[in-house]
């Protein structure tokens, strides 16, 4: 007999510590937080609308995407072992983490071994989903975030709520106050002008990466045929902190290989126009092994898999691992917009979010999420990489436990629905039966609609007026002629 | 053509002026519209709350109804949707019938060729484009083609029309803060359009629009563009 044995389910900061709409509640009676979120999420959105309009061959781009995504997906085992060669012959040492603890465990080891007691990092989405920072405090080694917005984020002892942008849940006169009250060596007269804030935060992070013998990173691409890893960003850290300290650990999603170098070509145009809405970003930094003489000279990479296997084997879910982080999702999300990232509980906030967490965590830890969408579809649409994310919600709401109540209530309707018969006996029962308080209603009111129901119904009607039933049905109209 | 009306169950229960409509703009434009009694609910809500299986009966139902037909119309976008986008993936033998299902817009322009239904509506209207239709169906600028042959019609602009109003089916109940505040949103640019009404492909979407414009008195009415298609000024 053939067993199986089930991939293991992913750790770290993942999981909604309670369901979407308890989380979400506070967001969205934040009126602050509404007003950044809305400026910030339409700014990026309509940048980015603009710089996509001007490609030509925009939708040929984001289908070569989603197929050298697919490509991956379908032999990772052979690319992996082949990024494994390349990178080691290149004079990388690649290590294996099965999920979260072990991955930190590893970088914690490595970074222990050089005697180092604080390490630099790079923004890196991998390194917050394993929660890196909280193990190595643990450990006793510093870590300082050198991204603007990790800094703030950190700085704040908050945690990032957007993939690109971190601290977009904060204004500018809140992150004045972080960097007053947090930033050390920042001046006593500090504005909240966006030059002021990012100079105060450069002399600050100037003298951390002159002094840092160790730096974390992420990876947005690694190159299987090559070994080359690729990280691609706006301000100039990341190349400090590649390129600056002796020893470069690299923490990398499986999921993250590209087949060969020339696929970063399509990559390479999908991904800012998608993020930060640039035809192009500043710093593409790539490095393959140890050059001799320049740069780190001892590069680790850390393979990642925390549950991504677990995605792999679900041929419907799958094109989730095909992301690249781009957030365009986000900020075309309605519903993102209004209840900010904090409230998916996990460092993947927004629509891929939604079908990420509770693949990598198993649906049943992360049930709320599948359903923290209205499937409006303009996740799917902004997707680079055509994620049809509402097409995977409504998979994962398939295997999402359901409350006992709203089961019995679906089931009693479908097995009405399913028989004609029934179902036209439910209508006319319906309608005979709210006939009496439809009629009185629209005496008293002018419309057939009720204003105020108890629980479960005020969900509805806290907001809305629901409709009663006509006075006549369609059927019965037609039977009628 | 043998056309075949798939009301839907919210329309068939809630807003059969929608149906009526429909089958006085296909009977103005001398079409014969079927009406088979053996149909229920395409099993939408079902599958999109995680119900599956649940909602097979409802599809094979379909299948076995309207599978004779040449065409069927469908006053929603989303059950057309539900029908287009879903059935083929959750039941093969659905694939035909599910190809011969359209949106009313669809089966006007595409179908039978027409943009101008006869119809006089002389009031300001704004319009809603339903998620579903605009991003599942591509039904792109159909419905307002057809909107804008009405006679003595003053169609507005209505603000950030593509985003969503927040119904989302059972999502209005099960994350009813973030509902409403999208609704909220949407009732404001509504109420900034200057229309009296405000149409829309799908009544489910316009109960949630209209129910959060009535709650505030807004003074503004939620009608499917149907009904607008299908006035002529004169008694009906």
């Amino acid at each position: 007999m053939n067993s199986q044995v089930a991939p293991a389910t992913g750790g770290g900061r993942i999981r909604t510590p309670l369901p979407f709409p308890t989380m979400a509640k506070p967001a969205v009676a934040d009126q602050q937080l509404r007003a950044n979120l809305h400026r910030a999420t339409r700014t990026i959105r309509g940048k980015r609308a603009r710089v996509v309009d001007e490609v030509p061959d925009w939708e040929a781009l984001r289908d070569a995407g989603s197929a050298i995504k697919a490509d991956v997906q379908r032999r990772l085992p052979e690319l992996l072992e082949q990024f494994e060669a390349s990178a080691t012959a290149a004079g990388a040492t690649v290590h294996w983490a099965r999920d979260a603890a072990e991955a930190c465990r590893i970088v914690v080891e490595l970074t222990r071994a050089t005697g180092a007691d604080e390490v630099v990092k790079v923004k890196s989405m991998a390194t917050q989903e394993i929660e890196l920072n909280e193990a190595l405090a643990a450990a006793g080694i510093a870590a300082y975030e050198t991204d603007l917005a990790e800094l703030i984020v950190q700085l704040g002892d908050d945690s990032p709520s957007h993939i690109l942008v971190p601290a977009i849940h904060y204004n500018r006169t809140q992150i004045q106050e972080i960097f007053k009250r947090r930033m050390p060596d920042a001046p006593a007269d500090l504005s909240d002008e966006p030059a002021a804030l990012a100079e105060a935060a450069r002399a600050h992070l100037r003298r951390r990466f002159l002094s840092a013998r160790v730096a974390v990173s992420g990876a947005n691409f690694a190159i299987a045929d090559t070994g080359t890893l690729v990280v691609v960003e706006s301000e100039g850290n990341g190349r400090m902190c590649l390129t600056l300290p002796e020893t470069l650990i690299s923490v990398v999603g499986v999921e993250k290989l590209l087949p060969t170098f020339t696929d970063l070509e399509v990559f390479l145009q999908l991904l800012p126009r998608s993020s930060t809405g640039e035809r192009m970003n500043p710093y593409t930094s790539m490095w393959t092994g140890v050059t001799p003489g320049d740069g780190p000279q001892d590069v680790h990479v850390v393979l990642v898999d925390n549950g991504r296997s677990a995605v792999l084997a679900d041929p419907v879910g799958r094109p989730a691992l095909s992301c690249i982080r781009c957030s365009a999702c986000l900020n075309v999300c309605p519903v993102y917009e209004r209840a900010g990232g904090h409230a998916y509980g996990s460092v993947y906030p927004g629509p891929i979010g939604a079908i990420l967490s509770p693949q990598l965590t198993g649906v049943a830890d992360n049930a709320s999420l599948p359903y923290a969408s209205t499937l409006c579809g303009a996740c799917y649409d902004a997707c680079p990489v055509k994620i049809n994310i509402p097409e995977i919600l409504v998979h994962l709401r398939q295997q999402a436990p359901h409350p006992v109540a709203e089961r019995t209530a679906m089931r009693v309707l479908s097995w009405v629905m399913r028989s004609p018969r029934r179902w036209a006996a439910a209508l006319r029962l319906a309608r005979t039966g709210a006939g009496p308080l439809g009629a009185y209603r629209e005496k008293r009111t002018g419309a057939r609609t009720l204003r105020r129901l108890p629980w479960p119904a005020s969900a509805w009607t806290r907001s809305r007026d629901l409709p009663l039933p006509a006075p006549q049905t369609f059927r019965e109209w037609w039977e009628q002629q | 053509m043998r056309i075949a009306l798939f009301i839907t169950c919210v329309n068939d229960i809630a807003y059969p002026a929608t149906g009526i409509a429909v089958t006085r703009i296909l009977r103005r434009l001398g079409h014969t519209v079927d009406f088979p009694t053996g149909q229920t609910c395409c099993g939408q809500m079902h599958a999109n709350t995680g119900y599956r299986a649940e909602a097979m009966p409802m599809v094979r139902n379909y299948v076995d109804v309207f599978d004779g037909y040449d065409a069927v119309v469908v006053p929603s976008g989303s059950c057309t949707a539900m029908i287009r986008d879903q059935y083929p993936r959750m039941h093969p033998p659905a694939t035909s019938v599910a190809a011969r299902t359209y949106e009313l817009s669809e089966l006007l322009i595409d179908v039978l060729g027409v943009t101008d239904v006869g119809a006089e509506f002389p009031e300001p209207v704004t319009y809603h484009p339903t998620c579903h239709g605009l991003r599942l169906l591509r039904l792109g600028d159909r419905p307002l083609t057809l909107l804008r042959q009405v006679r003595g019609i003053d169609l507005v602009e209505l603000g950030d029309a593509e985003e969503c109003c927040g119904f989302g089916g059972t999502f209005a109940l099960k994350n009813p803060d973030v509902s409403t505040a999208m609704l909220t949103d949407k009732c404001a640019r509504v109420r900034e359009s200057g229309a009296r009404v405000l149409a829309a492909a799908d009544n489910s979407c316009l109960a949630h629009i209209g129910g959060g414009l009535d709650r505030h008195r807004s003074g503004v009415r939620a009608l499917h563009y149907a009904e607008i298609l299908a006035a002529t000024g004169a008694p009906s």
